[in-house]
């Protein structure tokens, strides 16, 4: 996996709090078996007016002109809760979005998009407002994401955001996270060794 | 230091401490076919093996039918998924419990039948409903996909430790209230994301009180609540549960398991992050008006009005929610139809579920203009159901009687509502669509369900059977 160090790029508004996984990736489209082509089904029930996918509902950010494009999304409280489902994060990224801000994550998705080099950033609900303002202001106004500086700028004023620092070290380094605790397999076999006999 | 019950497993499990990150032994790995195929296909990709297939379990359960055996009755794709998990279970010298075997059910249903979650152990799977286990004094939650490829080739996973609520109900449940209506009123309380970044022990009289099946209701949905995990501290009911299931351990061990199940309390000076309470007398049958678990009011209070909340991001919500729930601030509930129930899934599927729901359902008959399913959560739920009889009452009664699965609780077969269509359903999920396009859930107890699809609308089900 490459790392993730910047990301420059227009931002799509979300203003909503607690979008679930649900809504992110419905039901009908977890009986895949690889992890690509779910992008299209982003967002299915708000995106789209009917089933099949054939008319976009005109009304939902993502697809209204001046947010086409955006690679950053921006939401509210809780995104990301519910079902634990990995094709949620599989879906944002092939939809094209590489860092989501948001006032809060839930947990399992916060750790799905880190393991998929999706940069969950968050920011308080005051900084929140101001950024929904901005994209509301000008739709095309540029985010620049700096990882290593834990930072967004947009327009003259910049904001930091706190990240755990091994979080952070695997989405700038890339790191294959299975091989890394493949080698700590003396202390995993010694682990091993002591677990009680019924276990 | 005194320890909390959640400190002491965690400790028990520390392969090694990796700066704030800790290295975690997992003792049990449940997998199913919806989240693990890419697993397995990363695996054979870096020729990687399973490290414990003896500790991971494989059940089929979300993409199935609830009516026929075949593989295929709900199209080439589900049947391409299940097979692809038989395959990467034989593959990998798995022990899966396919559609058709006497062990097939709910992954959190029959990880508890079966003896496999034990207290002190931690259990994950691709699953937010993991945290189930809990209910054993058992460290379980949900992860994803990547990091059931992770437990798959390490029999561990990479963790930072969470902060700890405790969750008091003090004093004993009225009659006719069950363990969802506790949870409920928990998830109502503190709010949909009110334990998120939290690991919770739930304690007090009223939750002592309930048996292993109802406290595995109320560890299911700790993840609706946005905790971690919900633990239940073992006690002698625990023990008595585990005796002589197919897993437990076998006699040499009995005792020196037990022995250890007996320390896994938290200690009495132990210290948690945040403490809530609540009075087990003043909770009443819950049902959810809204989009999320957390938006939950008692069956005798009216549905709120959006000027109820301070909160700008909840009046926002209860908005939007009213308007996706076609239901007005004011509304009583006898004035809600209902057009389908839903009795079924890890939350409410389990034998003690199924015989409350047939005892409220031998008092009637269900509305006609009501559809009204019942799944056991098991093929083992499903038997002794039958050899009870349960089943004669509910298909007298009016309700189907299916094959064990997930089903309409996610709707990943053909149990899906249609847009408009209302169903009272015991499941753990109200969010939109959950239960198919534009239906409507609202989450009540399974007799509640029941109560439901004998009155075509809501009713407190205390007014109904003996």
């Amino acid at each position: 996996m490459t790392g993730f160090t910047e990301l420059t790029g227009k931002a799509a508004p979300l203003d909503q709090a607690n979008i679930d996984t649900d809504q992110i990736i419905p039901k009908q489209f977890l009986t895949g078996v690889t992890r690509s082509g779910y992008g299209k089904h982003l967002f299915h029930d708000w995106r789209y007016l009917d089933l099949h996918e054939q008319e976009l509902n005109p009304e939902f950010p993502l697809t209204k002109t001046e947010h086409k494009g955006a690679n950053i999304l921006l939401a509210r409280e809780n995104f990301g809760c519910g079902s634990s489902r990995e094709h949620a994060p599989w879906a944002l990224a092939d939809f094209g979005f590489g860092c989501i801000i948001a006032t809060s994550f839930a947990d399992i998705f916060y750790s799905n998009c880190i393991n998929n080099q999706l940069l969950p950033i968050v920011l308080p609900s005051k900084d929140m407002d101001e950024l929904f303002a901005q994209v509301s202001n000008n739709p095309d106004i540029i985010f620049f994401v700096n990882l290593p500086e834990q930072s967004v700028k947009v327009g003259d004023k910049t904001y930091t955001f706190d990240m755990v620092e091994h979080h952070k070290q695997n989405m700038i380094k890339g790191l294959d996270a299975i091989g890394q605790t493949l080698e700590l397999d003396t202390s995993i076999s010694n682990y091993e060794d002591k677990r009680a006999a019924w276990l | 230091m005194a320890q909390t019950l959640y400190d002491k497993v965690w400790d028990a499990h520390i392969v090694e401490q990796l700066g704030e990150d800790t290295l975690l032994y997992i003792d049990r790995h449940l997998i199913h076919e919806v989240t693990t195929p890419q697993a397995f296909a990363g695996l054979n990709e870096n020729n990687r093996k399973v490290r414990r297939p003896d500790l991971t379990f494989g059940t089929m359960d979300h993409s199935i039918s609830t009516r026929s055996l075949a593989l295929d009755a709900c199209g080439p794709q589900n049947k391409l998924q299940l097979q692809t998990l038989a395959d990467n279970c034989a593959q990998h010298k798995i022990q899966l419990y396919p559609v058709g075997h006497k062990n097939q059910g709910i992954v959190h249903v029959i990880g508890p039948q079966l003896g496999l979650i034990q207290p002190g152990m931690t259990v994950v799977c691709g699953d937010s409903h993991t945290a189930t286990h809990g209910a054993f004094g058992a460290l379980a939650f949900g992860i994803g996909t990547s990091q059931v490829e992770h437990v798959l080739a390490s029999q561990t996973l990479k963790q930072s430790k969470a902060k700890s609520m405790k969750i008091e109900v003090i004093g004993k449940l009225s009659i006719g209230v069950t363990a969802k209506d506790i949870i409920l009123a928990i998830i109502g309380k503190i709010g949909h994301a009110g334990a998120t970044g939290y690991v919770i022990e739930y304690c007090g009289e009223a939750i002592s009180d309930l048996s292993m099946e109802q406290r595995m209701t109320i560890c299911n949905m700790s993840i609706e609540a946005g905790a971690k995990a919900g633990l239940i501290a073992p006690d002698h009911k625990t023990i008595e549960y585990l005796k002589d299931k197919e897993f437990s351990p076998t006699k040499q061990h009995w005792n020196d398991a037990v022995g250890y199940w007996q320390s896994l309390t938290t200690d009495t000076d132990a210290i948690f992050d945040t403490v809530v309470t609540l009075q087990a007398k003043e909770i009443e049958p819950q049902i959810t008006w809204g989009t999320n678990p957390g938006q939950v009011i008692g069956i005798n209070q009216t549905i709120p009005s959006p000027d109820d909340f301070d909160d700008p991001i909840e009046k926002e919500s209860a908005i939007k929610a009213l308007k996706y729930m076609g239901l007005e601030a004011g509304q009583t509930w006898d004035n809600v139809k209902i057009s389908h129930v839903f009795i079924g899934s890890c939350t409410n599927s389990r034998i003690e579920d199924l015989r409350a729901a047939a005892k409220v359902a031998a008092s009637g008959k269900v509305k006609s203009d009501v559809t009204a399913i019942v799944v056991p959560g098991s093929v083992e739920v499903k038997e002794q159901a039958e050899k009870e009889a349960l089943d004669v009452i509910f298909k007298e009664a009016g309700f189907e009687w299916r094959l064990p699965g997930c089903s309409m609780c996610l709707g990943m077969n053909d149990d899906v509502l249609q847009p408009g269509d209302r169903c009272a359903s015991t499941s753990n999920r109200n969010f939109e669509g959950r239960q198919g396009r534009g239906s409507r859930t609202h989450l009540v107890s399974p007799e509640m369900a029941v109560a439901a699809a004998l009155t075509g609308s809501f009713a407190d089900s205390r007014q109904f059977g003996e």
